[in-house]
């Protein structure tokens, strides 16, 4: 009796926690409902929401770093007079070729190699440089710097997605790298209960590069007269810019001649919000770093009179005369809503992409998708247990009752253990609760059957139960090994949907073990121990 | 109540019966399979892009496709599914930034085909931030007073209450509004005012680039695969190596069968239905070990070798086990299929086809495979044995 007593009190307290974990301590139906909806975490597929497979494009990062190295090595050139016809970087376009990059230099004069070779020892150490003939060369990354620059690429643009999503604040959101061969550069970020996917997709794919830069002329019609007032050629160290029509405005397409590096890049960026100017039309303003603020300063009180051109992803927003010395504080003007103008906001703030991304999947569940899904899969569950306990009931009389009390339990159990590790509920999630009602069913009906076998064996009750559950116990651990064998396989190597479905099904089995032998057999020896020297059973023969 | 009492069926006598049926079912499965020239993959497979739409009253499906392939060039499919008012507009594979601005195209064909030109927001595919955006500045004209978080609130409650059963995201009509928590009359006005109803709401949306499909797909057959060798060395370890075989033999006959299933019912294979390929797995082979367990415990207390007559006993005295076990579950899978609702139908479907079949290979496949096994050991182990009789 001792023993049974601590039986009892093993399940009273199991049963507790676990419901403590579903619902807390509510004092009201609306507090118990939304402990419910908090400690039940449902996946994309049943709450809806969007679920996007980005990958990024490194070989952007590639061409920029190719870019950088030929304007440093052009400028080096330049100042100790060493000629050469023409300095370009390969174009890789997929990701596999990104590596491959080569600059290529024709052209320096012979007698210059040394010279040349010097420059390059010296400022490109992380680059292979590779003789064509007297006057050409070729130059490739180092495979330990390629690596790195690649690693580098999508750590950085992960950092920025994880700010920009965080600052979407959405809940239960989370971003991580896909595993799997072949997609290191691959981003996976899933946004639960997100009911503006297009919104999104386009804050994460926009590169945020801000840079301001100082306007040398401009603005110009076409590119050809901005090139025909220099006669035909750029001014040394600058570039061409093109700046976009603000929205709502009627202006055209215009062409800025600007310094070749910036004044000022997103990297300055202290905060940035959006705004509204005197006529009440939306803007983002911006505050520039400490460490910034006195460069800015300097710059802009030696250029008063001048412009400033504001350029983001590579055009012109704006190209304001710069009035008086600006210390830290700049606008980007020309958004068409408030959202536009705090979405550009949010972008700054989570800084600048180092590479484009692509979208490689999304998937989107609608809202009312969802819910109609929870209803449809929660009536078809509960007439399947519904009917399932009733024809328990009938065909083993009162030990059907153990089975049905053993059956709810486990779904107790079940869906604690869900909440309380914070595992999420998916549709797959949903078909591991269906197979695992028919392996408690099952567990259940082979003790019984065990049991009476027993007793038609002619047994007495309690030998008979002694001997059933024994002798079943080994089917049923060999039956959910192999099912948690298996699940094991599907964790590892399945699709996310799949893994839900393994962890469900993984808790439920391991919940049934204990339910269906432990707590079965105590709720029998509990019926019996009342029952006398030689009790009768209630099995249905 | 009993359902089988002392029974004494000869099933292993019967087995070429069975073992034919198999084959026929078998045969008639792949012979589809072949002859539709493989199987039916969903989207995840295939890749492509998925857009499930839903309609007020039935979807004008001609006028769909026409609208949109006058957009987008190319193959397109617009699939009804007739009993949910549904359409799923579907496109073939192609680059993954192809298929990202065809979605958005279709999507903006659909509410220029069937929207208001109006300019008013599109109450049926608005999400919670246009629509606060949309009622702020009406609401403070209308001399309503909504602090912004009673704002936001309010636009939740209207979504919540647009996108669930019975409406699931189609509005009629914004009287229907009226039971809304926070939707006053003058609210409703506003809301009138600044606000049309298309007759249409998009349910789902899915865009699966090349890399991902060929990925998914490879990553289910190897799961499948590898689950299935775990529980051969499971069973090899805990039984004999025979036992093992048998089972995982017969597991693999209940998913080719319920493969042409799907091909000759015309079912999409989906990652939904791997899901339900797995379970079925872990049923099929629950069944068998079953069986199994109980012809190793009779062996052991009987001392003998494994005979038909053995086999033969151990499966009637589990059948009343294996007959009600698997009948509950089918139940639980029917129920599924019956008002699961079409998300979970091809789902359901494998499950229903695959408790079927899980059972009857445990039985008439699994069992005589040991049998099998067993005679051609003994044979192999007698006939040196003879010859060197001779």
């Amino acid at each position: 009796m001792q023993n049974l007593k601590w039986k009892a009190v093993l399940i009273v307290a199991t049963v507790l926690i676990c419901t403590f974990g579903i619902v807390g301590l509510p004092k009201s139906i609306d507090e118990l409902k939304a402990n419910w909806n908090n400690n039940i975490r449902l996946g994309l597929d049943l709450k809806g929401g969007s679920l996007l497979v980005l990958q990024v494009q490194v070989q952007d990062a590639f061409k920029s770093e190719a870019n950088t190295q030929i304007e440093r090595l052009k400028e080096e050139m330049g100042k100790q007079g060493i000629a050469y016809a023409s300095m370009d970087h390969s174009e890789p376009k997929t990701l596999a070729d990104a590596d491959k990059i080569e600059i290529d230099v024709k052209g320096v004069p012979a007698e210059k190699t040394q010279a040349f070779r010097n420059i390059i020892n010296d400022m490109m150490a992380s680059w292979i440089l590779t003789p064509l003939n007297s006057t050409d060369y070729k130059m490739t990354l180092k495979p330990t710097e390629a690596l790195a620059l690649k690693t580098d690429t999508v750590a950085r643009s992960m950092t920025t997605i994880e700010s920009r999503i965080n600052g979407l604040g959405l809940a239960e959101s989370s971003v991580q790298q896909r595993g799997g061969a072949g997609s290191e550069a691959e981003i996976l970020v899933s946004l639960p209960g997100l009911d503006d996917p297009g919104r999104v997709k386009a804050i994460l794919q926009t590169a945020a590069m801000l840079e301001l830069y100082e306007v040398k002329d401009g603005p110009f019609n076409r590119q050809e007269d901005a090139l025909a007032k220099n006669g035909g050629v750029l001014p040394l160290n600058t570039k061409l810019l093109r700046s976009v029509p603000r929205a709502g405005d009627q202006g055209s397409e215009g062409w800025y001649i600007v310094t070749r590096t910036p004044v000022i890049t997103g990297r300055d960026l202290r905060d940035s919000k959006p705004a509204q100017d005197e006529f009440g039309k939306w803007e983002t303003s911006f505050v520039l770093s400490q460490d910034a603020k006195g460069r800015f300063g300097r710059f802009t009180e030696s250029n008063v009179g001048n412009r400033l051109a504001i350029v983001l992803d590579g055009q012109v927003r704006s190209a304001p005369t710069i009035q008086s010395r600006i210390e830290d504080q700049g606008r980007i003007t020309g958004a068409s809503s408030h959202q536009d103008a705090s979405d550009l906001a949010l972008v700054l703030r989570a800084g600048s992409l180092p590479a484009g991304i692509v979208y490689l999947q999304e998937q989107t569940v609608g809202p009312s998708l969802g819910a109609d899904s929870i209803r449809q899969g929660l009536t078809a569950g509960l007439i399947g247990l519904i009917v399932v306990i009733v024809i328990m009931l009938v065909y083993y009389r009162a030990s059907g009752i153990n089975a049905t009390v053993a059956l709810i339990l486990n779904a107790i159990i079940l869906i604690g253990v869900l909440a309380y590790l914070k595992a999420v509920l998916t549709l797959p999630g949903i078909a591991g609760i269906i197979l695992l009602i028919g392996m408690a069913v099952d567990s259940n009906v082979l003790i019984f059957e065990r049991i009476r076998e027993e007793m038609r064996a002619g047994k007495a009750a309690l030998a008979a139960i002694d001997t059933g559950f024994s002798k079943a116990f080994l089917t049923i651990i060999d039956t959910h090994v192999a099912t948690v064998v298996s699940c094991a396989f599907l964790f590892m190597f399945g699709t996310p949907a799949v893994r839900g479905f393994a962890v469900t099904l993984v808790i439920g089995l391991v919940a049934n073990v204990f339910t269906s032998v432990f707590v079965s057999r105590a709720l029998f020896q509990f019926e019996m121990a009342g029952k006398g020297v030689n009790p009768r059973l209630s099995i249905g023969i | 109540m009993e359902l089988f009492k002392n029974t004494n069926i000869d099933f292993l006598g019967k087995k070429w019966t069975f073992i034919g049926a198999s084959l026929v079912l078998t045969a008639v499965g792949l012979a589809s399979w072949i002859g539709k020239g493989g199987l039916k993959y969903g989207i995840d497979f295939t890749g492509g892009a998925n857009i499930v739409v839903k309609f007020a009253s039935k979807p004008p499906v001609e006028k769909i496709r026409s609208a949109v392939s006058a957009k987008i060039p190319g193959e397109l499919s617009v699939q009804e599914v007739s009993a949910e008012n549904e359409v799923i507009i579907g496109t073939p594979i192609k680059g993954d930034v192809a298929l990202q601005s065809e979605t958005q195209t279709i999507i903006q064909t659909l509410a220029s085909t069937f929207g208001d030109s109006s300019g008013k927001l599109d109450l049926n595919n608005a999400n919670g931030q246009t629509l606060t955006d949309h009622l702020r500045g009406p609401l403070q004209q209308a001399s309503v007073a909504v602090s912004e978080q009673q704002l936001r609130d309010l636009a939740k409650s209207i979504l919540d209450f647009k996108n669930s059963p019975p409406r699931s995201g189609l509005l009629a009509s914004f009287d229907q509004l009226s039971s809304v928590n926070g939707v006053t009359p003058q609210v409703l006005n506003v809301i009138k005012q600044q606000c049309h109803l298309s007759p249409f709401s998009i349910r789902s949306a899915e865009v699966v680039g090349p890399k991902i499909g060929a990925e998914l797909r490879n990553k289910a057959i190897l799961a499948t695969l590898y689950a299935l060798g775990g529980m051969l060395v499971y069973l090899a370890f805990r039984f004999e190596l025979a036992y093992g075989l048998a089972a995982v033999i017969a597991v693999f006959h209940d998913v080719i069968i319920t493969l042409g299933l799907f091909s000759l019912f015309n079912k999409e294979i989906s990652l939904n239905v791997v899901a339900a390929l797995l379970t079925l797995v872990g049923y099929s082979m629950n069944d068998t070990i079953v069986v199994f367990d109980r012809i190793r415990e009779t062996l052991k207390l009987s001392r003998r070798e494994l005979s038909p007559k053995i086999v033969n006993d151990s499966i009637n005295q589990t059948l009343s086990r294996t007959v009600l076990t698997s009948g509950l579950t089918f139940i639980s899978a029917l129920a599924l299929l019956l008002f699961g609702g079409p998300v979970l139908n091809g789902f359901a479907f494998a499950l229903v086809a695959g408790i079927i079949v899980g059972t009857y290979s445990s039985i008439f496949v699994a069992s005589p495979i040991l049998v099998f096994w067993h005679d051609y050991i003994q044979r192999r182990k007698q006939a040196p044995a003879a010859a060197a009789a001779k």
